[in-house]
């Protein structure tokens, strides 16, 4: 559940629990110092209001007499509506006030004056005690004056200071919770614009980050360039793996052919010419199912540090429907190409193979005796190639899904395919910021592969 | 006048009447000296019983007052002096509300404990002074006032001060001798409340009662009384009464040659303070009356009641403050000293001849 939480969210949780914590603290500790300060004063009255009593004690004819002062209750009145209670004691004798009240444990042994808290008269009390000792007598006579208040006095004091505190606390609270909202927002800042550096780059950009970071994000950025490193490094060797191994299968299935067609020329039989030319049509399919794992592999490598080369879109059009003039011969397919002025920059070979790619696609799929229109383009800084045969189509599924890695179209029995032509077309024109259209052509049924660039 | 003693006539046949009832419930309510006693019906049987130095008199308008809003009470009024219905509320008599002009008595019961505490927007509406934690409230402000017959003064203005009320006593003795009235601080409550502040206050106190000490003065317990023998011409000057007693008495008399004189160097102003005693039983109608003398005597003009609100005849020495200092004089070792010296100036036998 924790685990789950936002980190600002965690930071602004603890931070305010924090600030709720500190809050509580505060208005307990202010309210504890209010109510010990109220307390004091009332037990400064106290003792001075004893005091005050306990001087007007005297002997007279061996009596001991007191007389209690206005100021000694008037005071008591002046800080608060308490009730008061007094008493005069006198040895073991009450000389007046109030017979029951207790007096502080410590009246007559401990300090000059003596404060307790009791009950009396069903109410919290405070008591002060003043001891005196008069000659009467025979000797000396302890005199203790015990006064004594009720506390709602204290409690209203240290009750309204309480509340007050309270509030105070409580804006501090609020406060808190806001400071800690922006201190998390302004904390994660770096860590968000990390991550959207990360996640602004493309699919296949597997270079270094090399932006500033906080230390704290400093092992994660060492962590993910050594992982985009090994992932770098993982698909290069898999690329050149591939790119060898689609070498090493042509050169034999070169001389395999060569071999086949010498065989098939001195062949006596119809059987045996059947026979070797089919084998002649699969050594070539595996032959171009090489020469484009060997593209694709070309594609990604020179993708990550692509030439920029003018390259004039009329001349390279012409020079790949020259490389497929023998095959569309044999099935008598004419290319009909319109150029207009169209410059591009970029890589000639990678653009080169994705442009022989699709023409390839566009002879494989074209009947006997048909046309294949090429049409060269530029208008509004978008260059255009547009292939479109009168074929049977791109088919029913999902167009976009025919440049995904050896997927084929839905309408492709009978001619053979590695399902890598579209994807090597549409890697290379990625590479180069544009893109690979696919419709099928308003009237006749046939493919239209547009390939998008944008122009120099 | 002739109405007041008729009805004082119909009352004495009422209180034979209630005679009995009386003397069961003095049983109950432990042995309580009651001075006048009235029972004002109402719809139910649920009573409301105050006890009250209040004159049934000077009272009786606010019982009906009372009813008029709260007709389903009976209201059970019973007269006392301040030192007994201090006595009575003490031993635990019955009674919902209890009603004094003694502040000192009062205020010591509330704080040993003896009243229940009451809180409405009445009693919050009042100043800080007419209250004390709401277990107190005054509704009156009475001041103390010299009441002075004129032919005592004979033409001369009438004394300002106690100064000059010295000066006045110490050149014409004998026209006061055996003629000047004031309370007997012993029996009255009221009298000892006004005497305690008044020599706490000002040193001329003891100066002026050594005077009428000198001059044998007559020692009443309330103030009704001694306004009566300054009317009747018995006494030339009455000192210490309550104003409001005095000035109804006057308005009723018409009388032109008797003056009531506030002191200016220093005036008591007593508030008249009700509780509801702890052992209440009828407390919301206790509250609920309260509540009605609170809202009286927060009014702005006097109107026709008899007494007079809070805000009227405040002096510029404030009322009798409110609060614990009250009880310093109610100490068995302040009072017997106090009433000693009270007694050496006051009472005197020896009579100095002029």
């Amino acid at each position: 559940m924790i685990a789950r939480l936002s980190i600002g969210h965690r930071l602004t949780v603890l931070l305010a629990g924090v600030a709720a914590l500190l809050s509580l603290l505060s208005w307990w500790m202010v309210s504890e110092l209010a109510r010990q300060a109220a307390a004091r004063s009332q037990d400064n009255v106290l003792a001075a209001s004893a005091t005050t009593i306990a001087e007007t004690i005297r002997s007279e004819q061996g009596e001991v007499r007191l007389e209690l002062p206005y100021s000694a209750l008037s005071m008591l009145g002046a800080i608060s509506e308490d009730r008061v209670f007094y008493k005069v004691v006198a040895g073991e004798r009450v000389l007046t006030g109030y017979d029951d009240l207790p007096v502080p444990t410590d009246a007559a042994t401990g300090a000059r004056v003596a404060f307790e808290t009791g009950q009396y008269s069903g109410e919290a009390i405070r008591m002060a005690s003043v001891r005196r000792t008069v000659l009467a007598g025979a000797g000396p006579v302890p005199v203790v004056v015990t006064v004594a208040q009720t506390l709602s006095g204290v409690d209203a004091v240290s009750g309204q200071l309480s509340r007050l505190a309270a509030a105070l606390s409580l804006a501090f609270f609020l406060v808190a919770v806001g400071l800690s909202v922006f201190a998390a927002r302004a904390s994660l800042r770096p860590l968000n614009a990390f991550a959207q550096a990360v996640s602004r780059r493309g699919p296949s950009d597997l270079r270094p980050l090399r932006r500033d970071a906080p230390p704290e994000l400093a092992p994660l950025r060492g962590a993910l360039n050594r992982l985009m490193d090994r992932l770098g490094q993982s698909i290069r060797r898999s690329e050149d793996f591939i790119a060898e191994a689609a070498h090493r299968v042509r050169t034999p299935l070169a001389t395999v052919r060569a071999q086949a067609e010498i065989a098939l020329r001195s062949a006596e039989s119809e059987d045996s010419r059947q026979r070797l030319r089919r084998i002649i049509r699969a050594v070539d399919e595996s032959s171009r199912s090489a020469g484009q794992l060997l593209d694709h592999a070309t594609v990604a490598y020179r993708a990550e540090d692509l030439a920029r080369d003018r390259i004039d879109l009329g001349e390279l059009v012409a020079q790949a429907a020259a490389a497929l003039e023998p095959t569309a011969t044999m099935k008598d397919i004419e290319f009909r190409i319109a150029t207009s002025q169209a410059r591009v920059v970029g890589d000639a070979v990678l653009l080169e193979s994705a442009l022989g790619n699709v023409l390839d696609n566009a002879v494989k799929y074209s009947p006997d005796e048909t046309t294949v229109h090429i049409a060269v383009s530029a208008e509004e800084g978008v260059a255009r190639i547009t292939v479109t045969d009168e074929g049977p189509g791109l088919g029913e599924g999902p167009i976009e899904s025919l440049t995904e890695r050896f997927r084929r179209g839905g309408n492709t029995e009978g001619v053979v395919g590695s399902g890598l032509g579209l994807t090597i077309a549409a890697d290379v024109l990625a590479a180069h910021g544009g893109r690979l259209d696919l419709r099928n052509a308003a009237e006749g049924g046939g493919a239209c592969v547009t390939l998008v660039l944008p122009s120099a | 006048m002739r109405d007041a003693r008729l009805a004082v006539g119909l009352r004495v046949g009422l209180r034979l009447g209630l005679c009995l009832c009386l003397g069961l419930w003095a049983a109950v309510a432990g042995a309580l000296e009651v001075e006048d006693r009235r029972v004002y019906p109402g719809t139910t049987d649920r009573t409301l019983s105050i006890v009250s130095t209040a004159d049934l008199e000077v009272f009786e308008p606010y019982i009906l007052r009372f009813q008029q809003s709260r007709p389903e009470l009976t209201v059970d009024y019973t007269v006392a002096s301040s030192v007994e219905l201090y006595r009575g509320i003490r031993d635990g008599a019955g009674f919902d509300l209890a009603i004094s002009s003694a502040m000192d008595l009062q205020l010591k019961l509330a704080n040993d404990g003896l009243a229940q505490s009451h809180r409405s927007d009445r009693t919050d509406a009042l100043p800080d002074w007419a209250r004390w934690r709401d277990l107190i409230f005054a509704f009156t402000a009475e001041p103390a006032v010299v009441v002075m017959s004129s032919r005592a003064l004979d033409g001369a203005p009438p004394p300002a001060t106690r100064q000059e009320l010295i000066t006045l006593l110490r050149d014409n003795p004998e026209r006061f001798r055996n003629a000047i009235g004031t309370y007997d601080v012993r029996d009255s409550g009221l009298g000892f409340l006004f005497a305690t502040q008044e020599a706490r206050s000002t040193d001329a106190y003891w100066r002026l009662s050594e005077i009428m000490g000198r001059l044998s003065p007559e020692l009443y317990c309330c103030s009704g009384q001694m306004v009566d023998d300054v009317i009747s011409g018995r006494l030339s000057l009455a000192y210490n009464v309550l104003g409001s007693y005095a000035a109804e008495r006057m308005a009723q008399e018409g009388r032109r040659d008797i003056e009531i004189v506030q002191m200016q160097d220093f005036a008591n102003l007593m508030l008249r303070t009700a509780i509801i005693p702890a052992t209440a039983t009828e407390t919301g109608a206790a509250g609920a009356m309260i509540d009605m003398l609170l809202e009286l005597g927060l009014r702005e003009a006097p109107g026709d009641w008899p007494l007079p609100p809070l805000s009227q005849g405040t002096s510029d020495f404030g009322p009798i403050r409110l609060g614990p200092a009250l009880m310093v004089y109610l100490d068995p070792f302040n009072r017997r000293a106090f009433l000693a010296e009270w007694e050496n100036a006051l009472v005197q036998d020896i009579v100095i001849e002029p």
